[in-house]
């Protein structure tokens, strides 16, 4: 059905900008792979969008499509903006930490209770990599940051867990290092119907593994699966248990009324009304 | 009934310019709730769907605007309204659109302000913010109505540079403009010019930052488009350190606005070119001249107006010519000056700058303040 999987394809003639060992490499050739094994041989079905921050350059200009790449944590209203006007194409939005469920976390929720028909891809490196490696809103506690220079003092989010709550379709938690799971929860991204989103937990060796003293990707890779506990037993573990761990599985997986849906029956509905009159 | 019928009507200004868009095609609206500007959203979410369009209410003002520049790039006209506290919150994404070449059209119907101000009292403070609220370099394309007629024509209007210059937009109003109802036409479809985009053809591959507007793809038609707001190339490419595509990016998107003002501005005259004293006003502050030059004129006084539809590019050689003859320049603003000091540059001496400024409770500056400055004045010199 396909020809065989070369990332080239995909892409633009391009040198990626992306640091020694970061995690926007597994991500961006986990999505390819994924879309790739559903049969597609390019990508003209689907159109990115992204904010600021290092995983926003994943598609743009990267991927050999349409993208557009907004300003810091505005990627999902613009999403929403091209899906209700083309809900033919696949919408796919990448971000990070920072600028989703940091500054951007209020487009998150509101396209989660929506059930927006879109895709978020949220590369969790669990600091502001690209201005240098301040406290996220995912940072653990205790973290010593570029400005929590003693430490932060600031819980970190389950982001996965909100957007579960808060109705999409599908949410999903990977590290970098679950290639296989994370391929596979792409895929049932891209084919679910409503809001389908993915944590992917990821190393910054440049500005995150270092200060907790891993030295390079790998041994942050490794402490991603050290810590890793799948959701079925984290359940049967006491909240103390679970401080440091990086619950993976997916925390959503329904069949909802898409946003599409209700928009498709409310129009219906004013044409009747229009007609009428 | 879809588009409105050619007829006279007796509309709230916000209901006219939700007509007035519909009628220059637009498709997609996203809106934010807030005082005085709501109606647009109201009437956009009843109207809009009657017309093969989606009205939708976001979270926020940011995602209202992210909204609309999602839809412009699927090739829909797209427009949001709202007042200053929203308006303040679009000025990021008023530059995304900006730096892209995004058309779409922002309505800021002016309430008192700073911050939460008089929220549902007129104002005219947001003259600067529409020209400078963008962060950088960047030209703005502001326009002023002063009445329901105007608020449905320069709707029109403002989708009409919007797609042509693809650029955003500015509709500023003013609550006292956007809340009256009065009488007002909506002439048949063939009298009116409707814009539309410059497509590219197949071929192309240069989208942005071309001397001459360049011609905007859709996503979902197999260009491959990269859209950016950090600095790019013509093929949408990033740029982030170099000085030449810079300037070359930057000074192309001024100057498609700055070399167009002539055909851009848009302006009411009268007597300018004989005239004792001048006045340049703009949106609800305007209908009080017009009975103040009547006064002045029984008084023997010669008043001449220039009333801006355009405020950004501001028509400084207009201005300046009314100058010439004037002695007087009198800038009557609901604001403490903003447009006086443009005024001001434009004039270069050649008359006196006269400010009138009220501010307050909404309160309209009146014909008798307006004759009674103009009295003074011809007094003075």
């Amino acid at each position: 059905m396909t020809e065989a999987f070369t990332i080239r394809k995909y892409l633009r003639d391009l040198t990626l900008p992306f640091c020694a060992g970061c995690g926007c490499v597994t991500v961006m050739n986990c999505f390819l792979r994924a879309v790739h094994e559903l049969g597609h041989n390019d990508l003209r079905k689907f159109v990115f969008c992204s904010g600021i921050g290092c995983s926003a350059w994943i598609p743009s200009p990267y991927f050999e499509a349409d993208s557009i790449h907004t300003t810091h944590g505005r990627s999902i209203p613009v999403a929403l903006g091209v899906k209700l006007m083309r809900p033919d194409l696949n919408v796919v939005v990448f971000g990070g930490d920072g600028d989703l469920a940091g500054i951007g976390l209020s487009h998150l929720v509101h396209a989660a209770r929506r059930n927006l028909d879109i895709m978020v891809v949220m590369v969790n490196n669990m600091i502001y990599g690209m201005t240098g490696g301040q406290v996220a809103p995912t940072t653990p506690l205790g973290v010593k940051t570029t400005t929590t220079p003693y430490g932060s003092f600031d819980p970190p989010l389950d982001t996965v867990r909100l957007v579960a709550t808060a109705g999409a379709s599908y949410a999903a938690r990977w590290t970098t290092m679950h290639f296989g799971q994370l391929k596979e929860a792409m895929k049932v991204a891209v084919t679910t119907s409503g809001f389908s989103f993915i944590e992917a937990v990821s190393p910054c060796p440049t500005a995150f593994g270092k200060r907790i003293g891993l030295k390079d990707a790998a041994e942050t890779l490794r402490w991603f699966k050290e810590n890793s506990l799948p959701l079925r037993q984290a359940g049967k573990k006491k909240k103390k248990e679970l401080t440091d761990k990086i619950v993976i599985g997916e925390f959503a997986r329904r069949e909802r009324p898409t946003f599409g849906e209700h928009l498709h029956q409310t129009l219906t509905e004013a044409e009747k009304t229009a007609e009428k009159n | 009934m879809a588009k409105p019928q050619a007829g006279t009507y007796f509309w709230q200004g916000n209901e006219a310019c939700a007509e007035g868009a519909i009628v220059a095609g637009c498709r997609f609206f996203a809106g934010y709730p807030i005082t005085p500007a709501s109606e647009i959203l109201e009437h956009m979410a009843l109207r809009l769907p009657q017309n093969s369009g989606i009205a939708i209410q976001m979270e926020d003002e940011m995602a209202a605007l992210g909204a609309v520049i999602g839809a412009s790039w699927t090739g829909a006209k797209a427009m949001t309204a709202t007042s200053g506290p929203g308006f303040s919150l679009m000025q990021e994404l008023l530059g995304y659109a900006f730096m892209t070449e995004t058309p779409c059209v922002v309505v800021d119907v002016q309430r008192a302000g700073p911050s939460t101000g008089q929220a549902t009292k007129c104002g005219q403070g947001d003259v600067m913010q529409a020209r400078w609220g963008i962060h950088g370099d960047h030209a703005s394309i502001v326009l002023s109505p002063n009445s329901v007629q105007e608020m449905f024509e320069l709707t029109i209007q403002a989708f009409n540079l919007a797609e042509t210059y693809r650029t955003p937009v500015v509709l500023l109003a003013d609550e006292i403009v956007a809340h009256m109802r009065e009488r007002m036409t909506v002439p048949s479809l063939e009298q009116m010019t409707i814009a539309e985009r410059k497509k590219p053809n197949s071929t192309e591959k240069q989208f942005f930052g071309l001397k001459e507007v360049a011609p905007m793809p859709s996503v979902g038609e197999g260009f491959n488009v990269a859209v950016t707001g950090s600095t790019h190339d013509e093929q949408g490419y990033r740029f982030t350190a170099d000085p030449l595509v810079h300037r070359r990016l930057v000074g192309n998107l001024v100057e498609k606005i700055r070399s167009n003002t002539e055909k851009i501005v848009d302006f009411e005259s009268y007597k300018t070119d004989d005239c004792d004293v001048g006045i340049v006003c703009f949106g609800c502050t305007s209908r009080a001249v017009y009975e103040a030059v009547e006064l002045a004129e029984e008084k023997g006084i010669k008043v001449g107006f220039l009333r801006l539809k355009t405020i950004w590019p501001f028509p400084e050689k207009n201005v300046n010519s009314m100058a010439q003859t004037a002695h007087v320049v009198i800038v009557p603003e609901m604001n403490l000056g903003e447009i006086l000091y443009e005024v001001d540059r434009a004039v270069q001496g050649a008359a006196k700058v006269v400010p009138l400024n009220k501010i307050g409770g909404g309160e309209m500056i009146t014909p008798e303040e307006l004759l009674a400055e103009i009295v003074g004045s011809v007094k003075a010199s």
